[in-house]
């Protein structure tokens, strides 16, 4: 980080500091953090109980890339069905005598650390109520930028430069939070509003300039890597169905390795369009594949076209406004408008026979 | 030992490569290596491993077993299996080496012996290469895996100046032989040599391995008699907590061998087939009335102990692990293997088992 | 080629009966009318239907038969569906024998034998008995408690009353969950009931059945001073290629497939319990 700027060392220490002032106030049960690996870049999402483990083991530092709000789905989940659990008790003994003891509702709630991306996937799994607020103390963390992830086709050495998708960083300031840990005015001063250009887009355009045949190799080209590990549906903040099309075996794009190339690529365009309006563009997508297929390029072209057709959306960026895809308008635009939309350049070059 | 001046490297496999099918990796375009066909051109990568191990040319991503026709109350099978050509695979580096033995006793020594693998084991020629520069994330060590002396059909050493062959195996012979005899054809110099300068880099390789951080682990409670109180560990609870059960690690591992049986129609029949599955996936033991692995925890608690407990019980002791670091670099979250013997290791949930009665 | 487990027989559907409302039993043979392989009392086969799918089904009959083999299957899913509604002379494919079986040739030699069975769990032990019938000298005393839901749905009540019960040392108690008025015997759930019978704790057992009745009828056994080392049941996994390789049938480092489905309760007591 630049000087003047608080260190990812120090910044970790206060985190560390407040996770524990909050265990031992009893105000939170559990702590969502990082966890330290065996060397610096193979931290790990985990769970975080104790003082002393939190002492020990939690770390803020560049490679904390991984996104923890959709693990809160998981957590909020159980402090529900727990407390429901005695309610049901309760009322069960109850009705059998008036006078039976009630049992307290167990208090849990979990603390989460949250960079500002991650703020708009927590933010839009509240909007699509997958998360119970009341159980969540979110603390807002500030971000300066997180390393690649090491994949199988990056060392931890080529990994060590920031993250495409910090370069384009949709903002500085946090959207949802319970409260703000070592953020000054300088993040909130460095916010950029949705729909600058700020080469977000760039690498889209660059494809959709491509003619028909030059895109489909450049996708054939990534995709062919893709091994079907589902890593990317599993870490996406939007992928929260109980019941994913990819696991029923019925569908006949059930998580195996694919039985045909046509099989892996409709699993990313299915999915793609399954998230369309409501992806934040956290990014996760691509720091997870293993074999660095730069997945989060389909869900950005997606982000640029609902812009360009429906008007300037960015998904998570505030708890009240209707997804576009969720949101029936009379003036939406009408399915034809992909028909009408300008060919690529490139295309009409091509069919007559090159430059 | 024979040697070639490194210089007639590229010659070397085109002279081979020409006459049967050649597998060395290759890198590719985001910067690792995978096993690719040689072709004119082609060069060795430097990288210390593929991205996917060896265990793909015996075990394939997916492969037909059988095929039905059906005709009103007929059916008509058709065997799919036909006899391979020999090819080569060189530089496959100890790791993946020895993980070929460990799936071998599933499914060739385990009777009924699988003919689809053993077929391309078979065929298969393995040419393995000494690692000279081990990652800190490598602990073939760990189960008595010599990385300077790679094992396979014939093993190979590169120094700064020359390639070294040994033939291990009647299969290793042959090639040798072969290889020989295409190097008096095309006018390369493979000839006898001793093995000083091959001796001399297996030092250097031995002294690296010694000081890498996991290969001093210790296993001692991984053992058949110990297996309740592995299993039984609260500590699967926080380890598993953050997996997705993407079946990451399942992919790149070279001892992971679980397989799906499907059905695909063709449109002109039934063709039945098999494919890679991971005992991580949420579907691997569910059925119509239950599932015995209701959560990730138990799944993933299932991978390692088959790995380091439930495989050794069955095979003598030989660990369903060959340290090859893959895990420890693939995985979304980075949990792997060695967080998971530190974490039995550290915790008092588990003895260290006192006694070696029972298969280790 | 040399012969391979995942190409399978040709089956011929020859015959097929109704045992009960749900359950029928298919007469299979090969294309030349023979028996298609050799098994053990226990083993099972897997049958399957190419493009509806494939389940590991135990052999019913006992191999003392010489010409055929038969399945009894109780319809409740995609595959077994389909069989029901199959005609004699449909073709199937089968892969087989599959499992361990009983040590009817070991351990069972010269004990006095005890079957417990509800429901479907019937037809996997029909192999046994009429295995053991036909080699009766091995054996002492056989017993055979068996329940279902309902009289309509005990199988192969004819062979029951008609053959095994009129055997000698050899009983068959029935009983079913409800009363129902053409049904003057036993109304009682199996656990209870063998209780109430208090075999004697030096028989060897046999258990199959519906998980809750092998639990509790278990611990009622273990009340009357049996061992785990004398009762022994058939577990139930998913399965894909039956032969112990595909990794998934397994609890611990045992293979249902494989080193099962029949395990001692002392062996599954060595296992971690993720069944």
């Amino acid at each position: 980080m630049q000087d003047n700027k608080m260190t990812y060392e120090s910044i970790q220490t206060q985190l560390v500091s407040r996770a524990k002032q909050l265990l031992s106030e009893g105000k939170v049960q559990r702590v969502v953090g990082w966890r330290k690996g065996l060397f610096d870049y193979d931290v790990t999402p985990s769970l975080f109980t104790t003082a002393d483990d939190l002492e020990k083991n939690f770390v803020y530092s560049e490679w904390c890339g991984a996104n923890l709000s959709k693990y809160l789905v998981k957590e909020t989940r159980a402090i529900e069905t727990a407390k429901d659990t005695v309610r049901t008790n309760n009322a069960m003994a109850k009705a059998k005598d008036p006078n039976a003891p009630q049992a307290a509702e167990p208090m849990a709630k979990v603390a989460v650390f949250l960079k500002p991306c991650d703020t708009y996937s927590f933010t839009e799994l509240l909007k699509e109520h997958r998360i119970n607020r009341d159980d969540v103390y979110a603390i807002g963390i500030p971000c300066n930028g997180m390393y690649e992830s090491v994949t199988d086709n990056k060392t931890a050495e080529q990994a060590k430069q920031i993250a495409e998708r910090c370069t384009v960083c949709k903002n500085k300031m946090h959207i949802t939070y319970d409260e703000l840990l070592c953020c000054d005015d300088e993040s909130k001063a460095t916010a950029r509003s949705f729909g600058e250009k700020d080469g977000r887009f760039d690498m889209v355009e660059k494809i959709e300039a491509l003619s028909s045949d030059e895109r489909f190799a450049f996708w054939q080209n990534e995709l062919s890597r893709c091994i079907r590990c589902n890593a990317c549906r599993d870490v996406c903040p939007a992928c929260t169905c109980e019941h994913c099309i990819f696991d029923n075996p019925k569908s006949g794009a059930s998580q195996k390795v694919a039985a045909d190339s046509f099989e892996e690529n409709m699993y990313h365009i299915i999915r793609a369009w399954h998230v369309a309006g409501r992806c934040v563009d956290c990014g996760e997508c691509s720091r997870v594949c293993p074999q660095s297929i730069p997945l989060h390029l389909l869900n950005r072209k997606f982000i640029k076209d609902i812009n360009e057709i429906y008007g300037p959306y960015t998904s998570g960026s505030d708890l009240d406004t209707k997804p576009p895809m969720l949101n029936y308008k009379a003036e939406d635009a009408e399915p034809s408008v992909v028909y009408s939309r300008d060919k690529s350049p490139a295309d009409s070059t091509a069919a007559n026979g090159g430059n | 030992m024979y040697t070639l001046p490194l210089s007639q490297l590229d010659s070397f496999f085109e002279a081979v490569g020409t006459k049967m099918p050649l597998y060395i990796p290759q890198d590719n375009t985001s910067g690792k290596a995978d096993f690719v066909r040689w072709t004119k051109g082609a060069h060795l990568s430097k990288a210390l491993k593929t991205v996917r191990s060896a265990k793909d040319f015996f075990l394939p991503k997916t492969e037909t077993l059988v095929s039905y026709k059906l005709e009103g109350k007929k059916i008509e099978i058709d065997d799919p299996r036909k006899e391979l050509e020999d090819f080569v695979v060189f530089g496959v580096r100890a790791c993946d080496a020895a993980s070929f033995a460990i799936v071998d006793n599933v499914y060739i020594k385990q009777t009924p012996v699988d003919t689809y693998y053993k077929n391309r084991r078979e065929h298969g020629v393995v040419i393995t290469l000494a690692c000279t520069d081990p990652a800190q994330t490598c602990f073939c060590k760990l189960y008595d895996i010599d990385a300077a002396d790679p094992k396979g059909d014939v093993s190979a050493w590169i120094t700064s100046d020359a390639l070294y062959l040994n033939a291990n195996t009647d299969k290793g012979n042959k090639f040798v032989e072969a290889a020989l005899s295409l190097s008096k054809q095309n006018k390369l110099s493979l000839s006898e040599s001793d093995d000083k300068a091959v001796s001399a880099q297996q030092k250097d390789i031995r002294a690296k391995t010694e000081k890498l951080p996991f290969v001093h682990l210790d296993l001692a409670k991984f053992a058949g008699s110990n297996m309740m109180n592995v299993f039984n560990a609260k500590l699967w609870e926080d380890l598993s907590h953050t997996c997705l059960g993407c079946g990451t690690c399942t992919y790149v591992c070279p001892t992971c061998m679980c397989f799906d049986v499907r059905d695909f129609d063709t449109g002109h029949g039934i063709k039945q087939f098999r494919c890679w599955d991971s005992c991580m996936y949420s579907d691997f033991t569910k059925m119509a009335a239950a599932n015995p692995r209701l959560t990730q925890k138990e799944r993933f608690r299932q991978r390692f102990m088959h790995k380091l407990v439930y495989y050794p019980m069955e095979h003598n002791g030989l660990r369903s692990c060959v340290g090859c670091g893959r895990c420890l670099e693939s995985c979304p979250i980075h949990m792997n293997i060695v967080k998971v013997i530190k974490a039995v290791n550290e915790s008092s949930d588990v003895p260290v088992p006192t006694t070696t009665k029972g298969a280790n | 080629m040399e012969s391979e487990a995942f190409i399978p027989y040709i089956g011929v559907i020859q015959d097929i009966r109704q045992e009960t409302p749900d359950v029928k039993t298919f007469r299979v043979t090969g294309r030349d009318g023979k028996k298609l392989f050799e098994h053990i009392p226990g083993q099972c086969a897997m049958l399957i239907i190419p493009g509806v799918g494939e389940s590991m089904i135990s052999i019913t009959s006992s191999p003392t038969i010489p010409d055929y083999q038969e399945f009894s299957i109780k319809k409740c899913g995609c595959v077994t569906e389909w069989l029901h509604s199959a005609e004699p002379g449909q073709e199937i494919a089968i892969r087989g024998p599959i499992g361990n079986g009983f040590p009817v040739d070991t351990t069972f030699k010269g004990k006095d034998i005890l079957v417990v069975a509800g429901g479907i769990g019937l037809a996997p032990v029909h192999s046994v008995v009429n295995y053991m019938l036909a080699h009766r000298e091995n054996y002492g005393k056989i017993q055979v408690v068996y329940g279902s839901r309902s009289k309509q749905d005990l199988v192969f009540y004819k062979e029951l009353t008609e053959d095994w019960m009129k055997r000698p040392n050899m009983e068959v108690d029935l009983t079913i969950d409800k009363a129902q008025p053409d049904w003057d015997g036993r109304v009682e759930f199996v656990p209870p009931y063998v209780k109430d019978l208090n075999p004697d704790p030096s028989m060897t057992v046999i258990m199959c059945g519906p998980p809750i009745l092998i639990k509790l009828t278990l611990g009622n056994l273990k009340e009357l001073g049996f061992k785990d080392t004398q009762v022994f049941t058939t577990m139930e996994m998913r399965m894909k290629c039956g032969i112990g390789k595909c990794g998934r049938c397994n609890i611990g480092n045992k293979y249902v497939c494989k080193d099962g489905p029949v395990f001692s309760f002392d062996q599954l007591g060595e296992l971690p319990a993720e069944y």
